[in-house]
């Protein structure tokens, strides 16, 4: 107990603790469900508290969104691997060009936008959750998901389009 | 048609990061191609539903119940306003898992914290695999068996070679994830403790085996031939050292 000493504790307390909501949302985002991520955002935070001696300053919410990620993919690979080798068919899902019609995204539409972003595939879905939701830079999103910055700038690329693209086909579907 | 600037100038720039200079000059290729303006406008669009939908969930009050739960029989429920309350209950839950933790975890990491993080992860997952209850993988002694199914998960050819006559008897593998990435994990036994080799690849050079435990557990790691290795167990350092010997026998 003293090994760890007061200021650690402190430092884990002012440091990681008011990234709880990052680690969950992160967590739920992945694994698709609040059930789960609630699980999983438990056992990191645990994890994390394990592994703060290691962590030597610099971004706290960086670091521990890096350990839920892990424990998420962890998770996934446990409890269901094909989701992790779930590859998203771009030829199927990109056959519609974007015109003045396909637009009109119906933008209040939570539960439309929740479907299509967990459709996407995982490495998609985190890198979107983590620039959009999370509003991380691209140096942060590099040192959560261990992807070189030129990754994270082309897999937004894909992960945006294919959102785009499934949002402008489910509107269209959904027309008389 | 698509431009070559929409994969990555675009994203840059819509994101705001790009240098000036090079904001600049996306900017100056941005009056003549109809299709990065139109792709601009996407872009806009996508953000503002994302933001209007209000995806974003924060921690569930259940989770931060489930952080707390030791500590709730002693805790003010009527008093302190919930805010209030829950931040008391988050440090003192955040005192409780370090308290829990420290007897558990070695005081020393090592230096390099990248590697002493990885090799936290790779015992974490060799503990995990010593739990009780089902474990995804493939039980068998058998080398094609465990191969064959070992480059199905992996995505690259793994190494199977049944050492038991030399007294580490091939148990089976599985795959794990490590980082974030998919490795392949050959299961030994030696004289009743079990053996995890971790395997994935890699572009660093080929290293010399190095050593090191951690929470009571030793671990062996070298890379060769594009592939790091990484053994851990239970069982003496003696141990996996003759196995990292029979693995490579070059070293």
């Amino acid at each position: 107990m003293t090994e760890l000493g007061l200021e650690d504790r402190e430092r884990f307390e002012q440091l990681v603790l008011p990234h709880v909501d990052a680690a969950f949302n992160l967590a739920r985002w992945l694994l698709r469900g609040r059930m789960d991520a609630e699980d999983v955002a438990q056992e990191a935070l645990l994890r994390a508290c394990r592994f703060f001696r290691g962590f030597h300053g610099g971004d706290a919410r960086a670091w521990l969104l890096q350990i839920v990620r892990n424990t998420c993919y962890t998770w996934l690979e446990k409890n269901r691997p094909l989701e992790l080798s779930m590859e998203f068919d771009e030829e199927l899902h990109l056959q519609t060009c974007a015109t003045p019609e396909t637009l009109a995204i119906v933008s209040d539409d939570h539960k439309r936008l929740t479907s299509a972003l967990e459709m996407l595939p995982p490495r998609f879905r985190e890198v979107l959750v983590l620039r959009e939701l999370e509003g991380c830079s691209y140096k942060e999103i590099a040192a959560i998901t261990s992807i070189p910055i030129g990754t994270v700038m082309s897999s937004l690329s894909r992960a945006r389009r294919q959102l785009y693209s499934a949002l402008t086909n489910s509107s269209q579907g959904a027309r008389p | 048609m698509r431009c070559d600037f929409a994969d990555s100038l675009l994203q840059g720039y819509f994101d705001g990061e790009l240098s000036d200079r090079r904001a600049t000059e996306f900017e100056r290729h941005l009056r003549h191609c109809d299709h990065c303006v139109a792709e601009l406008v996407d872009l806009d669009l996508l953000r503002d539903s994302l933001q209007l939908a209000q995806l974003y969930e924060p921690a569930t009050a259940s989770l931060r119940r489930k952080i707390n739960a030791p500590l709730r029989a002693s805790a003010p429920t009527t008093t302190a306003s919930q805010l209030r309350l829950w931040h008391w209950l988050a440090a003192a839950a955040a005192l409780l898992f370090i308290a829990i933790l420290l007897g558990i975890v070695g005081p020393r990491l090592s230096t390099d914290d990248y590697q002493a993080e990885l090799a936290g992860e790779i015992v974490d997952a060799y503990a995990h695999s010593l739990q009780p209850g089902p474990i995804d993988g493939i039980a068998s002694n058998d080398e094609r068996v465990v191969n064959g199914r070992l480059v199905r998960g992996a995505g690259f050819a793994v190494p199977v070679r049944d050492f038991s006559n030399e007294g580490f008897a091939l148990k089976g593998g599985r795959i794990d994830v490590i980082e974030g990435r998919s490795v392949a994990v050959l299961v030994y036994e030696r004289n009743g403790h079990p053996i995890n080799v971790f395997i994935w690849r890699t572009r660093e050079r080929d290293s010399p085996p190095r050593t090191g435990s951690r929470q009571s557990f030793q671990w062996i790691d070298w890379r060769k031939g594009r592939m790091e290795f990484c053994a851990v167990s239970d069982a003496h350092r003696a141990d996996l050292e003759q196995l990292q010997k029979l693995i490579d026998p070059s070293a």
